[in-house]
This record gives C-alpha cells, structure tokens and sequence, in this order.
C-alpha cells in the first residue's frame, strides 16, 4: 500500500496542528501453553476446550508462571533496547464476564521490560515506554434472538483465549504522522516475527492496537487530552482513525471546545470514531501486588543468554540484503517480513542475479509454505530463465513445483517438456496463426494503441495455445511487430 | 487413642479401617446433631477407603503414615466431586473437579477424609457464628462459639469426631478455635504447605494447618501435608529450605522428649502478656486475667524445664490487628470477585449481566462477608490506598523487622492464643470490632508469615480450655517434630497434663 493511495482516505490536519499519538500494541505470545497454567495456547479449537481449574478462575486455583512466556517477552525487551529488570505481577480489577477472576494478572509499577526504543525504517525513533507481560481474558459473542436491540440477547464466552499470555508495549507520545504510526506498527510486527515472540496476525487478533490521539499547536510539544481508540485490527485502520480522530480534535479545540478523555471506537464502514467510556466515570482498577505469584527474576545471566540467543533483527537483515545487490526497500521489508531474505541471500551466493531473483520471490513465493524451496534451486530457475531455457510462464509453473514438493528444477523442466521453441519454429507457428486470423491481423496492423494492445493479446494467446505455453512472450510481440512491417 | 497409636494399630493389622471409621460415625451420629461441626459428613466415602485400606493390609500392602485415621477437612478446601461450600450460599451445590493439594497428600498417606467442616464464610470471623449454615458449637458448653474460622475442624477434634483435622489460617483461625475447643493448632510457616485447592480468603497470610489431640499427632499431620508444590508459587521445600537442612521427621520421638527445651532462649511478648510484667503497660487490653494466668503457668514450665525466659517487647504488636484488619480485606476483596454468577454456583437473574452480578452477590454473600469487600475495595482505592493499604504493609515490614530482631535474642516467643475462653453465641456478632479482637494475638505470626502453635494449658475460670500460643521464626517448625517449636510444644502438653492429671490425647 503506497502512502500517497492511503492519504486519500486520511484527512489532512492544519499546518499550524501538529499530531500527536502513542501506540498500545498488545501481542499474543507464540508459546505452546498458557501464562499461569498448562492449557494449550491454540486458536481456534473448539470452545472451551483448552480450560482448567486456574485459566476457568475456579475457587482455589493459583497460577503459576511460564517461564517460556517471560523469557519471549525478556526477548522483546531486548530488541527493543529495554532495560529487562525484576518484574512484579499485579492485579487489575475490574469486572467483566469473559474475565474469569474479575481481575486480571498484569505488571503494573514493575513492569519486565523499561524504557527501549524502536528505530523506524526512516531512521526516526520511537521511544518504548514499557513492554510488560498480561494475561488475555475470554472471548465474548452476544448472541440476538431478533433483529432489534431491545430483543432478549444472550452471550457465549469461549474461554480457550482466557490466561493466553501477552506482552503489552506501550510507546511515548512520540509519533506525529499516520504514516509514522503504521511504519511503528509495521515494524513491530516484522521485530515479533523475526525474533519468534508473536505471529503477530492483526486479522486473527494476536496482535490488537490501540492508538492514544491528540493534537497541539505546531511546535508546541505541549501534551492535550487525549482519546483512546481501541481494537484497530489494520494498517489501513490504524491510519485511517488516527487521521479521524485528530481532525475532529483540531475542529474541536479551533471551535472554543476542549475533546473529553475518553474511550472511542472505530467504525470503519462509516470512517468515524464514536465515543465508548467517558474516563471521567473510569474505573479505579485497585492495582496491587498479586499475591499469589513472586517477583520475576532477571538476573544479568539470563538477560545474557536472552542477548546471545538473539536472532538477526529486520533492520540488520534488510541492510543485509542491500548490501548484495541494489533492492527496491519495500520488496526488501517484504522478504524480511516474509523470512525469505535468507533464500534470496543462499540463491545470490549459489550465483543467481540479485534483481531477478528478488522479483521472482516477491512475486512467485506469497506462499504459506516455501520450506521446500532452496536457494541452489531458486538460482537455477532464475539461469535457466535468463539462459532462454525457460519461458517465464514456464520458470513460473517449475517454481510452482518446487514449492509443492521440491527437488531439481532442470529435472522438473525436461519432466514437463519445457524446452523453449526454437526461434525459427515460433516464426512458423506465428505466420499460422496470422492467417488463421485475418480480421484480427488487420486491426493488429491499422488499428490505434488500444487495438494494438487488445490484438498483441488475443494473437499471443493464439500462439501460446498453438505451443502449449512454450513461447516466449517477449519473443512473439517482437515476430508480429516485424511482420507487421 | 492418638491417631499415631490408630495407624500403627491399622497398619499391624491389629485394628481394622473399617472398625475406626465406624466408631467415628457413631461419635458423629450420637452428637453431630447438637454440634453442628461438618457441613457435610462423607460416610460412604469414608467407609469404601477404609475398606480398601483394610485390603491393602490383607494383602500385605504398605500403607501410609496416616493409615486408616479419620481426618475432618475444613470446608475450605476442595475436594474433588464432594460439595465444598466455604460455608457460602455462593458456592451451595458447588463440587470442585479437583483436589486440594493437601487433600490429595492426606489419601496418599491413606487417611481418611470423614467430612468437611464448617467455618465462618469464607473464613471470615472467630466464631463460626458467620456460616451461611449454621453456628457450630464448642463440644464442652454447647452454649459457647468453638472459635473460628476453622471451628467446625476444632469442635469435631474436641468431640471426637476425628483425631486429626485440616484448618487454615488467615489471622487465627486455626489456633484461635484450637484454644478455644483444647486441641493442638499449628499453623505452619507461610510456603511450607501448598495452598491450591485452598479457597483464598487472604492469598498473602493463608496457610493451612494440623489440628489434633496430641502435638505429635499434630507434627505428623504437619509432616504429611508440608512440602514444595509445583502448582504453588509461593510454596517452599521445607526439607532443603530448613534451618538445618535435614529433612522432616518421623514424629516427636523419645529422644526429643527427652532433649525438652534444656537452653531454649524464650521470650515472653510483653505487649501480649497483659498484665504484671515489664512493658505491659505499652500492651494491648482486653486480655482475660485467667487467660494470663495460664501464661504465666507455662512459662513457669517452659523454666523450671530448663529454657532461659525472659520478656521481650515487640511494640507493632499494638498494630497488627489494625494493618491485618486492612490487608486481608483488601486482597479479599479481590479474591471474592469471582463469585459473580457467571461460571459456577449461584446465579440469582438480572436483566443485564451487572445485575445478575450484583443480585447474586447480593443473596450469595452473608454480611460479614459483604463488610470485609467494601472495607477491602475502600482500602485499595485511588486517593485512600497509601493512607490504608500502603500503611498496613508498612506495618508489616516494621513488625517482620522486630521479630526478626526479637529472633535475634530468643529461639521462641511466647503469648496468649486467644484474649478469652469460649464465648457465649451471640456475643459478639452486634460488634465487629469485639470479634476481631479475637486475633489480637494470633495476626503478628501471619503478618509475618512465620509459624505458630497453640498448645491447651489448663482452663480458665469457667472451667473452659485455655490455649498458650508458641511463635517461631520462618521454618521453625522444620523439622517436623524435633525442632525447637514442637520441643517446647511438648514440654507444654506434658505439663498441663501434670498440672490437671490428665494426659495428651483421648
């Protein structure tokens, strides 16, 4: 999604206001069971299928802590540049259904991880407030017997979610465009992935964002009330009610008003936020050190161990993939994203042009599962390709093979038949398909640009059916055009 | 007999399981009805473990420690498919699918779990006057409280009804009751007994403890249920983390009989020993002469036995009852909000969710219950926290600060249990504050989270049970039996046998 396309959906704010936004993400964290009990951690099972006595709140259960999830979330911290210091759970108590305890087990004044820093692809920096560990509450969904509001409804709360341990990674205030919030985002999610903490899925709900908006005076770096927008579950989202909110504070502040401290919602059919909870009437969360749980250690060793077993972070790993070749930055943040830059990287050494191997991964490998694929056998399509061994259509159909079960791509070639046509063969089949179709060639030859590009296509596909896909393309325009006169 | 001297007598085949719990139910049956100690007696639960305890006998089996002895188990504590109600209308017809890890550890050692007892709701109260059931009744004047919290466990001790019992202990409510009723109470230092499976009332001072006839008796049970747990963060493995590293023993034997408390540095807490010694006029009032009295006695004891007593003042003890009265509220009031209707027992209907909350909180909850949330959830308040809850925690530090300084000089402190004997029903439920005052002596030890027991010495002038209260530093108790806790224990059951002529148990 290219920035000048999103703008158009995004309000532009005054020059003399200037934005102002800090970012809540919270992730779900990839282990293989829940924060305080051994519940498996699964979407989507079966309701309630993942539940005991602890995760269900029963009376007399206790927790106790994953020390998989501590360590994830110690592996975050350090990413980001946090100081990773003896953490102490806390309770915040509130009320709600899907909440098993009515309170949940957070962090509160000792949090695991303080004060990082998230460098933006710009350079720019966001400051990390805090990334501390929580527990997830159930799943509610209200059910209507009719289609009116006043209907008897009823609720069904899925626990499965409930104690599925999460890190909460609060920024500063230090984000002044939508461009730059989505680019914090972004990087985040690619940070997650790459160090194996998240999957990161704003559409699955394992990673949730909330966005606090408001405005100042440019240049002011005064901090005005501000409004919380909960649950923004995409990038297009995120900016979208950002630039919302923020107009609506400016229009307010310029009208003589002042925007209240609230909880607001996105609706993004009608492309506006609506007011949730005023925090005037806001909860007063009785935090206090949670009793049944003991402080969380962080001596220097294992914060050690955390650094040694760090893996590459996108950052390090797009400068390492622009420093094999010139790479467009977005395909680079892609590959990265995608875990494919160590393919183009082994594809590059085992010879294969940087660019041309870049585009076919981009464009060819959007695929869920790619283990199959090496980059010795990515190299060698990418040969034969250029060789003129393989059409593209047919580079396409071998990668396609390799990804589904793997092995030799020249083997995969010559299994399928896939040995280009000779050119003086594709001069022959050409001057057929010319005459087969005369009405077509006329307008091929007299027609305007429009005709021109509508015909190419329709005697191209001729040819292509004629060789069963074994003509290149580029060699086909290039024979109608001479012939063409 | 003891319930040591029943499971040596079950696991020689020279008493039959079946025979023990029999006897039991006909104690229960002949007085239950006036007692009012179990919420729910689990005869055919008792009788098919006893008869399958009598089978691994036949077979030549070994059996546990605890062979064939009836233990009563507060209503506290889960157990699994049996109805465990805390004494609440909020957990009426509510059956846990698990066990308390201390449930779980008394059928390993093939005990045997003959019912569970009552206690104030939720734990809440010194009196059992709080059930949402019923009093209980202490088994010497059916017109007197057994104390409480655990005082279903207690009378049903007193009465025969079990040799052993379960309670737990907030601020009291094992060695209040157990003084109250003439039984040995102990509640173990914090960690050394798991706490899943124990309903929380107060998650950072609840600690479940043996109730028994006789302090070996008591020790044994101790020794069956401590231990590290992985399903309790805060549990401790008594056995490495001991002060002296040897593991838990097998009772109190001979040979520590014989060891006594020859050397024991005791001291006496001034601010809870009333009236007469040095710094008493700093202590807290309300303290019965005759319960004092009894104190004295035992500290004459512990002397002409050999200790070295001398006074010690320990001035937060003045304070422990405010700082406990804001803490354990406080974390109740958290602890209680799962009952909410949503998942398990009660649900009273609302129109909306709030309402269903708040009506079933209504009716499920008694008074006393509904006064400890709101004084809790006025504790933990933005605006009030520092001035209550902060305060109370700075109570505590300062009062671990001078026991551990106290700890210093002494090996053990010694106090009142409880300010009274049994008090009449009805006595105190107008006033909260009277009732409280009931763990005057007993809420520095939970405070603290160190261990404490509570040995019957002698009666007071109405003829009922007085208890005199041993503290210790963490882990005193360790080992089970041998250390200087149950010594000096030991040496006060002897002597109070000598003083009335009867000896320990039944």
């Amino acid at each position: 999604m290219s920035a000048a396309a999103s703008a158009l959906h995004e309000p532009a704010l005054p020059a003399d206001w200037e934005l102002v936004v800090g970012l809540e993400v919270h992730v779900e964290l990839t282990t293989a069971t829940k924060l305080f009990c051994g519940c498996a951690n699964r979407f989507g099972d079966e309701p309630n299928t993942n539940v005991c006595p602890t995760c269900l709140g029963l009376p007399g259960s206790l927790p106790v802590v994953n020390a998989k999830a501590v360590e994830l979330a110690m592996r975050l911290g350090r990413a980001l540049g946090c100081g990773v210091e003896t953490s102490v759970f806390a309770r915040k108590n509130y009320f709600y259904p899907d909440m098993p305890k009515n309170y949940q087990i957070s962090q509160y004044d000792r949090p695991t991880n303080t004060a990082g820093r998230l460098e933006l692809p710009d350079g720019s920096v966001v400051g990390i407030e805090r990334a501390h560990i929580e527990e997830d509450t159930g799943k509610t969904t209200h059910m209507g017997f009719g289609g009116r509001i006043h209907d008897a409804v009823y609720s069904l709360v899925d626990y499965n979610r409930a104690g599925v341990p999460l890190v909460e990674i609060v920024s500063r205030p230090d984000i002044t465009t939508t461009e730059a919030a989505r680019a914090y985002v972004s990087e985040l999610r690619a940070i997650l992935v790459a160090t194996g903490v998240s999957d990161a899925r704003m559409q699955e709900g394992s990673m949730r964002v909330d966005a606090n908006v408001s405005v100042r005076p440019t240049g002011t770096g005064e901090l005005r009330t501000r409004c919380e927008i909960k649950n923004l579950n995409s990038l297009r989202s995120l900016g979208r009610a950002i630039a919302y909110e923020a107009r609506r504070h400016v229009d307010l502040w310029t009208g003589g008003e002042q925007p209240r401290q609230q909880t607001r919602h996105w609706d993004e059919t009608a492309g506006r936020t609506t007011a949730g909870r005023s925090k005037e009437e806001a909860e007063d969360y009785r935090y206090f050190p949670e009793p049944d749980l003991v402080p969380v250690l962080a001596p220097d060793a294992a914060v050690a161990a955390v650094d040694a077993a760090m893996p590459p972070l996108p950052a390090a790993r797009r400068a390492a993939l622009s420093a094999i070749g010139s790479i467009p930055a977005e395909a680079a943040a892609l590959l990265v994203e995608r875990g494919q830059d160590h393919l183009v990287s082994a594809a590059v050494r085992a010879g294969a042009d940087p660019e041309l191997i870049v585009t076919r991964v981009v464009n060819d490998l959007a695929v869920e599962d790619w283990s199959k694929v090496t980059g010795e056998g990515l190299a060698a399509v990418v040969a034969m390709e250029s060789a003129g061994d393989l059409t593209a259509t047919q580079a396409k159909q071998v990668l396609a093979e390799l990804v589904a079960s793997g092995g030799d791509p020249a083997a995969i070639a010559r299994s399928r038949g896939f040995e280009a046509l000779a050119d003086d063969d594709l001069e022959v089949v050409v001057d057929r398909v010319i005459k087969a179709h005369p009405g077509e060639w006329s307008r091929f030859c007299t027609g305007d640009d429009a005709d021109r590009k509508k015909m190419t296509g329709f005697l191209t596909g001729r040819v292509m059916r004629a060789t069963r896909g074994r003509a290149d393309g580029a060699a086909v325009s290039r024979l109608l055009v001479s012939n063409a006169g | 007999m003891t319930a040591l001297d029943i499971a040596s007598a079950v696991a020689a085949g020279e008493r039959s399981a079946r025979s023990v719990v029999e006897e039991h139910l006909d104690r229960i049956a002949d007085r239950e009805r006036d007692i009012c100690a179990f919420n729910h007696v689990m005869a055919d639960e008792a009788r098919a473990a006893a008869e399958g305890i009598d089978a691994a006998v036949a077979r030549g089996d070994e059996v546990g420690p605890l062979a064939g002895v009836p233990v009563a188990v507060k209503d506290s504590l889960c157990t699994r498919g049996t109805p465990t109600t805390c004494s609440s209308r909020i957990l009426e017809g509510w059956h846990p699918p698990y066990d308390a890890t201390v449930v779980e550890r008394l059928r390993a050692a093939d005990a045997i779990i003959i019912g569970k007892t009552n206690l104030d709701e939720f734990c809440m109260g010194s009196s059992t006057e709080h059930s949402a059931f019923g009093p209980t009744r202490n088994p010497h004047d059916l017109t007197r409280v057994p104390g409480g919290s655990s005082g279903g466990s207690a009378a049903a001790v007193a009465a025969g009804f079990a040799p052993l019992a379960l309670g737990s202990d907030t601020g009291g409510s094992v060695r209040q009751p157990a003084a109250l009723c003439g039984v040995v109470g102990m509640k173990p230092t914090y960690g050394a007994v798991s706490r899943y499976g124990l309903i929380a009332f107060a998650s950072s001072l609840d600690q479940i403890g043996p109730m028994a006839v006789s302090v070996a008796d008591a020790a044994a049970l101790y020794e069956v249920i401590a231990g590290l747990d992985p399903l309790d963060s805060t549990s401790l493995d008594p056995a490495v983390s001991g002060p002296t590293g040897r593991r838990c023993c097998d009772g109190v034997g001979e040979q520590e009989r014989a060891a006594g408390v020859e050397g024991l540095r005791i001291g006496v807490v001034a601010e809870l020993c009333g009236t007469g010694g040095p710094g008493s006029e700093a202590g807290v009032k309300g303290l019965a002469a005759d319960v004092l009295a009894r104190v004295d006695e035992a500290v004459s004891a512990l002397e002409t036995a050999g200790a070295v007593v001398e006074p010690v003042s320990v001035p937060s003890a003045r304070l422990g009852l405010s700082a406990y009265y804001l803490i354990a509220p406080a974390e109740a009031s958290s602890n209680l909000a799962r009952y909410d209707g949503v998942r398990f027992g009660l649900r009273v209907a609302g129109d909306t969710t709030a309402e269903m909350n708040t009506n079933t909180r209504t009716a499920g909850f008694g008074a006393e219950v509904k006064r400890r949330i709101m004084l809790g959830t006025y504790a933990l308040s933005a605006g009030y926290y520092d001035a209550f809850y902060g305060k109370a925690l700075r109570v505590r530090t300062l009062m671990r600060r001078e026991l551990a300084a106290a700890y210093e000089r002494f090996d053990l402190l010694v106090c009142p249990t409880a300010p009274t004997t049994a008090f009449e029903l009805g006595a105190k439920t107008a006033d909260p504050l009277t009732m409280y005052f009931n763990d005057v002596c007993t809420v520095p030890s939970n405070l603290a989270g160190h261990p404490a027991i509570s040995i019957p010495f002698g009666a007071g002038e109405d003829g009922l049970p007085v208890g005199v209260q041993l503290l210790g530093p963490t882990l005193a108790e360790v080992p089970a039996g041998r250390s200087a806790l149950w010594r000096a224990a030991v040496v006060l059951e002897q002597s109070a046998a000598d003083l009335t002529g009867a000896g320990p148990g039944r």
